[in-house]
């Protein structure tokens, strides 16, 4: 069976199939983008573990960041049954040749932060994600799996931690308010520009890459965590959002906001960039060390 | 250097392919499979295999490789009709 | 607080403390991989914490509202992380010791100990194992990281003392059973970790300095930026729950 024979049968590329090279391009790319997103998001969620509020806080914070190092590593795999090396890709990422998502440029000025985006930003990474378990790309699709198997406990703690904040103290109920104030939109961004201005999603979707249009995902998030934040008696901020009697519609995403952030000109692009190129540096003597004593000490075949 | 995965997820099952890791010797690759993918109990066994030393078919080959068995349905229990009324067949 | 909760104290705050410093290294180690396996450990850390502070009184008071002459962690334990030579090395010296702690305290005639020890013996087993392995290939590696990791290993060594030393407390658990003598511990420690300093080329350090000081409350200035950064957000907040 040829490629698009495959495609056209719903059926899986893997690895060693022939592709096209713009096939091959798009989903090296993709599942890059998808692997530094997973370890620049270590950053602003590990910002909080030193000064998690309890231990049983910490203890869930630290496993969940401990999962975004695992999940990196999956998709890092995943892009490599494609002909890249890892090295390569945190090269491109650490010169700021790659993107991860922009959502990560954001801080995390309190504690409530951590939940929003346990609760905001997982949860609409589901959503993207869900989907992906299905792409005609294997590898790719089975790290997905994988991601989303791990990642069900992400959201949920973030639902459960705001949960606990908006039933809490004045000042907690306003920590919580205002990090929702800060993560909706950005969370709203993560689904990418309107498919109209979103000229490769078209090819993603006819490869089977991508399974359903930025528009209707981010409509079901929307959806589904408007209720949410009614629950939580918390008020989006978006004085335009309305109920048409099928769905919450929302007002005018600042699309501006969006290609700044995308640009290098968020809050933290510089700060989260330089952080990973400072690990990665830091780190260097220490991989030195480890191929040194590998090719002194390797069995003789 | 690139290692790949086996997990047995537990007794009385095969290993299976998890995904791949990376590591300069077999003892890191070894510890980092375990840190890496049987952190919620996924196992009870790894194997690690140096990526490079996997010998795969090719898919140029698919069709030499395995379309010859597809005609072969006498190999399959399905092929012989069981007269009815019959068991233990 | 009984002769036992003091105890079970010191040793939940030596893994408290351990387990805070490692988890500072979250999104920071020289490989995702190690990222993994340094948080790995710090949960276990977090974890055998847990279990020994609930045993004592409620866990987050503990942690969160206690001032720093309370606290009785080992000094080794609340040093600063240092590169990963210094952080390897540390490990090493604490796994060391608590691999055989943990072996005779779970045969403790106190219930509490022997049910913690049980777990936490596999946990420190790993952890040893890890750092060895590191602790090797830096000692053997380059001569950069061979200088690195011998260079951490000296700065961290004298404090390693101080888990060997008894006060009228340890001596009256160890005549109930309650838990092993540091006597017998420290000839156990030294040969593991004799045997990884030399597979790993390193070179045993000697020092008449032994700082001293945890077991009663009194701790590094390193210790204040610690508790200062774990605990300001609990503390910003009487009363409040997460």
């Amino acid at each position: 069976m040829d490629f698009q024979q495959v495609i056209d049968t719903d059926g899986r590329i893997e690895p060693r199939d022939q592709m096209p090279d713009a096939y091959r391009q798009t989903l090296v790319r993709q599942i890059a983008q998808h692997a530094h997103s997973e370890i620049i998001g270590m950053q602003p969620e590990g910002n909080w573990i030193t000064r998690a509020p309890s231990l049983r806080r910490k203890a869930i914070l630290v496993a969940k960041v401990q999962d975004e190092a695992g999940h990196g590593l999956y998709l890092y795999g995943a892009a490599e049954t494609l002909g890249v090396d890892r090295a390569e890709l945190l090269d491109l990422l650490h010169a700021g040749r790659q993107k991860y998502s922009t959502i990560f440029n954001y801080p995390t000025t309190s504690w409530a932060d951590v939940a929003a985006i346990g609760w905001l930003v997982d949860g609409a990474a589901i959503m993207n994600q869900v989907p992906l378990t299905r792409c005609s790309y294997g590898p790719y699709a089975r790290a997905m799996t994988r991601i989303c198997k791990e990642e069900s406990f992400h959201q949920r703690q973030g639902f459960e931690a705001m949960t606990v904040l908006s039933r809490g103290t004045a000042a907690q109920q306003q920590m919580a308010q205002d990090a929702l104030d800060r993560w909706w939109w950005p969370a709203l961004m993560m689904f990418g520009p309107p498919d109209a201005a979103s000229p490769n999603s078209a090819q993603s979707m006819a490869w089977g890459i991508k399974r359903f249009g930025n528009d209707e995902l981010r409509q079901r998030f929307v959806d589904a965590t408007v209720p949410q934040a009614e629950f939580l008696g918390l008020t989006v901020p978006d004085p335009a959002l309305s109920w048409d009697g099928e769905h919450h519609r929302s007002g005018e995403i600042d699309w501006t906001e969006f290609a700044e952030v995308m640009k290098g000109n968020g809050p933290c692009n510089r700060q989260r960039l330089e952080f990973r190129q400072q690990a990665h540096a830091d780190g260097a003597w220490v991989r030195e060390a480890a191929q040194a004593y590998a090719s002194k000490h390797r069995p003789v075949a | 250097m690139l290692w790949e995965v086996f997990v047995r997820s537990r007794r009385g099952l095969s290993h299976t392919h998890v995904g791949s890791l990376h590591a300069d010797d077999a003892h890191l690759a070894l510890r980092n499979a375990r840190d890496v993918y049987t952190r919620r109990q996924e196992g009870t066994s790894i194997w690690v295999v140096p990526a490079a030393q996997i010998v795969a078919s090719s898919p140029d080959e698919k069709d030499a490789f395995f379309d010859p068995a597809g005609d072969k349905p006498y190999r399959h229990p399905t092929f012989y009709d069981v007269p009815e009324g019959l068991t233990h067949l | 607080m009984t002769p036992v909760q003091a105890y079970t104290l010191r040793l939940g705050d030596d893994c408290l403390v351990l387990g805070q410093r490692l988890s500072e290294w979250a999104a920071r180690a020289p490989t995702l991989e190690e990222d993994v396996a340094l948080l790995n450990i710090a949960l276990d850390l977090l974890g055998t914490a847990r279990s020994l502070l609930g045993a004592v009184g409620d866990e987050d008071a503990l942690a969160f509202l206690r001032a720093e002459p309370d606290w009785t962690n080992a000094l080794l334990v609340e040093l600063d992380n240092g590169d990963f030579g210094r952080t390897m090395a540390r490990q090493l010296l604490v796994s060391a010791y608590q691999v055989p702690l943990w072996a005779a305290l779970a045969s403790s005639t106190d219930p509490v100990l022997a049910g913690v020890a049980g777990k936490a013996v596999k946990e420190a087993t790993y952890h040893l194992d890890h750092a060895s392995a590191w602790v090797v290939r830096l000692g053997d590696g380059t001569a950069e990281s061979h200088a690195r990791v011998q260079a951490g290993l000296d700065g961290v060594w004298p404090y390693a003392a101080e888990l060997f030393e008894t006060d009228p407390l340890v001596e009256s658990l160890v005549q109930q059973g309650i838990t092993a003598a540091p006597a017998v511990l420290l000839p156990v420690w030294q040969q593991t970790v004799e045997r990884v300093l030399a597979e790993a080329t390193l070179t045993v350090p000697e020092s008449s300095w032994r700082p001293t000081g945890g077991r009663s409350g009194r701790h590094t200035e390193a210790f204040g930026y610690l508790l200062a950064e774990m605990q300001h957000l609990h503390r910003a907040h009487p009363g409040a729950s997460w």
